[in-house]
């Protein structure tokens, strides 16, 4: 385990320094002006709905994409300057498996390794090292083509860990993966950090940067539109939040003015499903708001709390929801991570 | 600030790839094609095929009409239809780099601290093989029709040498379409518009001098009837003339132009 993993690169504070990043596809912005700092020896959660420019943002600062304009640094080497020695300090997991899917899992980290300057013999022992590690081992030989989802995953993850390097950029290391899978990638995300690594990941899930980063910058439409702890951005939203429905689709209008009333935030309402959803700060509020509904003559039909979504930090801090398809990937993921 | 010591980076960070670092990285991507290329073995097929189709159709529809008979034709049609063949082998070369460079694995070679020549020069040299099967298998043919060449073994090794060595260098030429082009089947069409006219319109098949003017001042300024007169040359004569030295300065001239070309849309395609 110890051999596996990189020490922190001492001297340098900023694993990641990005100022003013854009990238633009046709008259589309898809990046527009991204600013973001990770210090050295963290986990960093980029958190953003799909389309938001998470990967666009990724790719320039593995020096795969060159910035419209903007800079950026790693361990302050420019990306676009010294992008040879930015390549020998970076590992970069995409969003999609970048292994070659005609090969064997060892014929893929063998090559990686030969190109990475390894002897034969030493490229081939780094191999069984990281299948082991990875628990790949059994299917070292196989075609890549029978590997399920996160065999694929944790393939391309132990992919770019074959040279130690310092920094370590995940694309949305957990999409897609069951809640088992996903909760062994988190593992394996937590043991690079406490081997000196330093982590930048993106996700649609706020559990997920919660659960693993030191810092989150959200990410909307291209911007950063707010940047903190997790325990900073819950503190925005409501640590959980609470969930109405009610009986009659007539009383939904004023329920809601009463929701906003008493606790004091904006809602979501959706009319189809008669349900209110808000921001729940404090508990003890509720209890003036069930009295208010009593009061007013409001029937409910359901009551329930829930953690906080994506949504409902992206309502908060963007006036907007996220668009539909995310939002019900998003809240899918608290029902996962909760069971 | 720049002070980085880690484990992997022991020695100081350059901004380069040197040389010889450059060459053992294509050498390995060379060793990646070889390895997919045994996986698929299948894809050799229409590469053995052409040699034996047309070394036994042209010689037997020409041979007549040209030489008076098929035997004598064997000289003239052989180097030709060498060179034709292995050339045309060349454009699957710019084909499968569109195909492997649409996958996601390109994107990990181009986030790897290595030479930005290395994915295609490997890819390329990796070819070279396709190259050598066609080489072999025409003059096989030609040998099993009857076909002795002058000049002797030794010179025919180097014939063949020749013939690999140009058409890797003309490889880079539709190397730089497989990057430009958007789909390996667009690829493929501007490949073969170009291979066409250029293979055609020299002198593989018929003497030059049987052509109306026009046609002969093309053909003669071909630089493909160059390599295969440098062919001629070598098989039946043994002897290595301006022809040879042409070529080899065009295949020169060729890749000092289109290797940079290509790696740099290389880099800038995302
Ligand atoms: N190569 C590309 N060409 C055109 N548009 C692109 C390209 N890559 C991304 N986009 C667009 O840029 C926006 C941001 O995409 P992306 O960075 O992939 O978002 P995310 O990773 O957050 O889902 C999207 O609207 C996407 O359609
Ligand atoms: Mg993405």
């Amino acid at each position: 385990m110890k051999r596996l993993y990189q020490t922190v690169p001492t001297g340098c504070d900023w694993a990641v320094e990005a100022q003013g990043l854009v990238k633009t596809f046709g008259d589309h912005r898809a990046v527009d002006g991204v600013h973001l700092k990770v210090r050295t020896g963290t986990i960093y959660a980029v958190l953003g709905p799909n389309g938001a420019g998470k990967t666009t943002t990724i790719r320039m600062l593995t020096t795969l994409l060159r910035p419209d304009d903007g800079s950026a640094r790693i361990f302050g080497y420019d990306v676009v300057k010294e992008s040879h020695i930015v390549r020998q300090l970076i590992g970069v997991t995409g969003q999609y498996a970048s292994v070659d899917e005609s090969l064997s899992a060892i014929e893929n980290l063998v090559i990686f390794s030969r190109l990475l300057g390894m002897g034969r013999k030493e490229a081939r022992q780094r191999a069984e090292e990281l299948l082991e590690e990875f628990s790949l081992t059994e299917a070292a030989n196989r075609p890549l083509k029978n590997f399920s989802g996160g065999m694929r995953r944790r393939l391309d993850l132990a992919a770019s860990l074959i040279a130690q390097p310092p920094l370590i950029f995940l694309d949305e290391p957990t999409t897609g993966l069951d809640p088992r899978t996903r909760n062994q990638m988190w593992e394996t995300i937590r043991k690079l950090v406490n081997h000196g690594s330093t982590v930048l990941l993106t996700t649609q899930y706020l559990q997920e940067a919660d659960e693993l980063a030191d810092r989150i910058a959200v990410i909307d439409r291209g911007k950063v539109v707010a940047e903190g702890t997790a325990d900073e951005l819950k503190a925005s939203v409501g640590n959980s939040s609470l969930q109405l429905k009610i009986q009659h689709s007539y009383d939904m209008e004023r329920a809601r003015q009463i929701v906003e009333q008493v606790l004091k935030v904006r809602s979501n309402t959706s009319t189809e499903t008669g349900r209110i959803t808000a921001p729940m700060t404090e508990a003890d509020r509720v209890t003036d708001l069930l009295i208010a509904l009593r009061e007013a003559g409001i029937h409910l039909a359901e009551l329930s709390v829930q953690k906080p979504t994506l949504d409902e930090v992206f309502l908060t801090i963007t006036g907007h929801g996220v668009k539909k398809d995310t939002a019900v990937d998003s809240s899918s993921a608290v029902e996962e991570v909760r069971v | 600030m720049k002070n980085i010591s880690n484990l992997t980076v022991g020695r100081e960070l350059k901004n380069r790839a040197s040389v010889g670092q450059a060459v053992h990285h294509s050498l390995v991507m060379a060793y990646r094609s070889l390895l997919k290329m045994r996986r698929t073995p299948e894809q050799f097929f229409d590469v053995m095929l052409q040699p034996i189709l047309f070394t036994l159709m042209f010689t037997y529809i020409f041979g007549g009409a040209i030489s008076g008979n098929v035997h004598n034709y064997l000289p003239i049609i052989i180097p030709g239809i060498l060179v034709q063949t292995v050339i045309g082998t060349s454009v699957i070369s710019g084909v499968q780099l569109r195909e492997d460079m649409d996958k996601g694995v390109f994107d990990r070679f181009k986030s790897l601290p290595i030479a930005r020549i290395a994915a295609l020069a490997g890819a390329l040299l990796a070819d070279t093989v396709r190259y050598t099967i066609a080489t072999t298998l025409t003059f096989l043919m030609g040998y099993l029709m009857g076909y002795r060449p002058d000049g002797g073994l030794g010179h025919v090794v180097i014939a063949a040498l020749f013939v690999i060595g140009c058409s890797w260098a003309i490889s880079w030429i539709f190397a730089f379409f497989g990057v430009v082009g958007r789909t390996a089947s667009s690829v493929q069409g501007i490949s073969m518009l170009i291979l066409f006219p250029l293979t055609f319109l020299s002198n593989a098949f018929v003497p030059v001098e049987t052509m109306p003017d026009w046609l002969q001042w093309l053909a003669k300024i071909n630089p493909v009837s160059h390599m295969i007169t440098a062919v001629r040359d070598l098989t039946n004569a043994g002897t290595m003339g301006q022809d040879f030295a042409l070529s080899l300065i065009g295949a020169a001239v060729i890749v000092a132009i289109f290797a940079p070309l290509t790696v740099r849309v290389y880099m800038r395609r995302a």
